[in-house]
């Protein structure tokens, strides 16, 4: 099936039995009044955010042991046996949605670079609250036009969005560790 | 940009589906804001419930806002149990990483397991081997059991039910002494491996469940005499705690909450998966939307486990628990001994670990308190890129707000503990 009367479709694809329907950033709220009121996807299930800093990369930051993060090439690193294939921005929002009671699942996505927002889905599923305020506060990804875009699981006052690549691992500085 | 999202926005004025005739607060779904007519009242106490509340089932916090006997605004804070489970992940190879989703809804681990190991499964595409297949619907049944009686056990508590908590949990020690003869240990079992399962089925172990199945269902035709009947537990838990349908939906429930509600919705029967199409069970729903009816639903799923998990053992298949994989599967043990070669491709299995072919995945799971998902996020290498747990626990506590208003603070309790949160699933 096509989803290209989607609104803001961009590309979509077929990968272990799942749909995958890549939309526009700033349409992805039009395209989500359409996927429930149109296509009867009446449940959001989820709203899960990915960081791709150094996908594919050599340094990799973020890992714990190497200061330079991990080497893809190296041998005998945990490197990877080959490149993946390249993403177009540094972060995705996958939206689950879930059509009751004739279990059709599929997954919008959205891709944006720091700094960029994606509008909000709060006012076509409730539900949206809180996942987009968690990955407001894990990935930093801002959600324009969320009624209460604030820290949901880390302190108020936290620096930083944990699950960025670029998050440093240990929290405390490990000793001799800069000495190599 | 922003006049596309004005736009979206004001279509929804003209689509009042949801806000129709519905009581999800607005505009902030899961805040019930003290009205306009209230706010600056000097009796309007503000009250902090929580985080560390015996009746909160863990460190929730609720910010209630009181007027008189009547909550009038309402605000759930979590995060007091966040451990960076997702991040810690990242680090850790595939194989170790399936130690720690038993550790999130520690309640029912069993779940949580299976449900990663599926997902890596199916980035894998491969399927382990029947009787592997039996063996983890049976595990999850009896971790459903586990976790509904531990559910009744302190709900009723906190309703000054003193006894179902110690009928409750004499239950539960059984089912936790089935899981140490299986895995060797009480809780966070870590018994599925990815193409199967860690070991073979201990011997006894069908005769030992087949004892706790045939008590089962005399024990909770006791905890309904105990409970179903008593006049003091019905007049605290029918008609409180309303949640529509519609409502439901809108906010993501699943579970024993939106079957309470009228939405007859089970992933094990609307998308099977394991051995889930080749058992008999019932899913039961009721209408009502009230405490009362999510107490029901627990109680009738309970006697659906013991039926399924009798079924398991009925058609437990002979033949290997894991498969012969050697990509991602170890070799066996009695190999180490005798062939280098084997020993060598189980030292690189457990320092370096399996990769896992580029990809993402999102795998459900119907999970003791509703729809379980996992998202992985694959690059080809040997540790997990993402992996994200949609937590069936952090969407039922987005509920609060719908189910608190217009209700009394000593209702607050049963409701707060009739949406069956457990906090390390919530946290993460």
């Amino acid at each position: 099936m096509s989803w290209e009367h989607v609104p803001g479709y961009f590309s979509e694809m077929e990968a272990f039995g799942e749909t995958t329907v890549r939309i526009d950033r700033p349409r992805i709220a039009d395209a989500a009044l359409h996927m429930r009121d149109a296509e009867g996807f009446n449940m959001l299930s989820d709203v899960s955010a990915a960081d791709y800093l150094g996908w594919g990369e050599v340094g990799v930051a973020g890992y714990w042991g190497a200061p330079n993060g991990r080497d893809a090439n190296a041998p005998g690193s945990w490197g990877l046996a080959k490149s993946p294939e390249p993403k177009p921005t540094r972060f995705a929002v996958s939206y689950h949605l879930l059509a009751i009671p004739e279990a059709r699942r599929i997954r919008l996505q959205v891709w944006c670079e720091d700094g960029e927002s994606v509008p909000t889905v709060v006012p076509v599923w409730p539900t949206a609250d809180w996942h987009e305020r968690e990955a407001f506060d894990l990935m930093g990804i801002v959600f324009e036009g969320h009624p209460n875009l604030v820290r949901i699981l880390m302190d108020e006052d936290w620096e930083g969005h944990p699950l960025r690549k670029d998050y440093p691992i240990g929290g405390e500085p490990v000793r001799f560790s800069e000495a190599e | 940009m922003a006049t596309t999202t004005d736009h979206a926005i004001s279509a929804l004025t003209g689509h009042p589906k949801i806000y129709e005739g519905s009581r999800i607060p607005h505009p902030t779904p899961t805040i019930l804001q003290v009205p306009d007519d209230l706010r600056g009242d000097d009796d309007i106490l503000e009250i902090n419930f929580g985080p560390n509340h015996p009746s909160t089932h863990g460190v929730l916090r609720l910010v209630v806002s009181l007027d008189g006997e009547d909550v009038v605004g309402l605000k759930a804070v979590i995060g007091y149990l966040h451990t960076g489970f997702e991040k810690t992940m990242e680090q850790k190879t595939w194989w170790k990483a399936i130690t720690y989703p038993t550790r999130m809804d520690y309640l029912s681990f069993q779940q949580n397991e299976i449900c990663f190991v599926m997902a890596i499964e199916k980035l894998l595409e491969v399927e382990p081997p029947p009787k592997a297949q039996w063996m983890r619907t049976l595990l999850s049944e009896l971790a459903r059991i586990h976790s509904h009686l531990v559910w009744l056990g302190t709900a009723g508590l906190e309703l000054g039910a003193i006894s179902i908590f110690w009928y409750a949990f004499r239950e539960r020690d059984l089912i936790l002494d089935l899981f140490e003869m299986v895995t060797g240990v009480r809780m966070h079992t870590r018994y599925v491996q990815t193409g199967g399962l860690a070991e073979d089925i201990p011997p006894g172990f069908a005769a030992e469940c087949r004892k706790f199945i045939d008590v089962m269902p005399k024990r909770i035709d006791e905890y309904e005499t105990l409970l179903s009947n008593n006049i003091i537990f019905l007049e605290r838990t029918k008609g409180i705690g309303h949640l529509s349908a519609e409502d439901a939906v809108a906010l993501g429930q699943s579970g024993p909450m939106i079957r309470a509600s009228g939405v007859d919705w089970d992933i094990r029967k609307a998308e099977p998966y394991l051995v889930y199409d080749q058992v008999d069970f019932d899913v039961p729903v009721y209408q009502e939307g009230d405490v009362y009816a999510r107490y029901k639903v627990h109680m009738d799923e309970m006697r659906e486990s013991v039926r399924i998990v009798h079924q398991c053992l009925e058609a437990m298949p002979e033949g290997p628990w894991i498969l012969d994989d050697r990509r991602f599967v170890l070799p066996p043990r009695s190999e180490l001994h005798t062939s280098m070669e084997s020993l060598i491709h189980h030292f690189k299995l457990v320092t370096e670990g399996y990769r896992v072919p580029e990809g993402e995945v999102y795998q459900v799971f119907e999970s003791s308190r509703g729809e379980l998902g996992c998202y992985l996020v694959s690059d080809g290498g040997p540790r997990p890129w993402r992996v994200r747990f949609r937590a069936p626990s952090f969407v039922a506590l987005e509920a609060t707000a719908t189910c608190l208003s217009n209700s009394l603070i000593a209702d607050m309790i049963a409701i707060a503990a009739s949406l069956d949160p457990v906090m390390g699933d919530v946290d993460r």
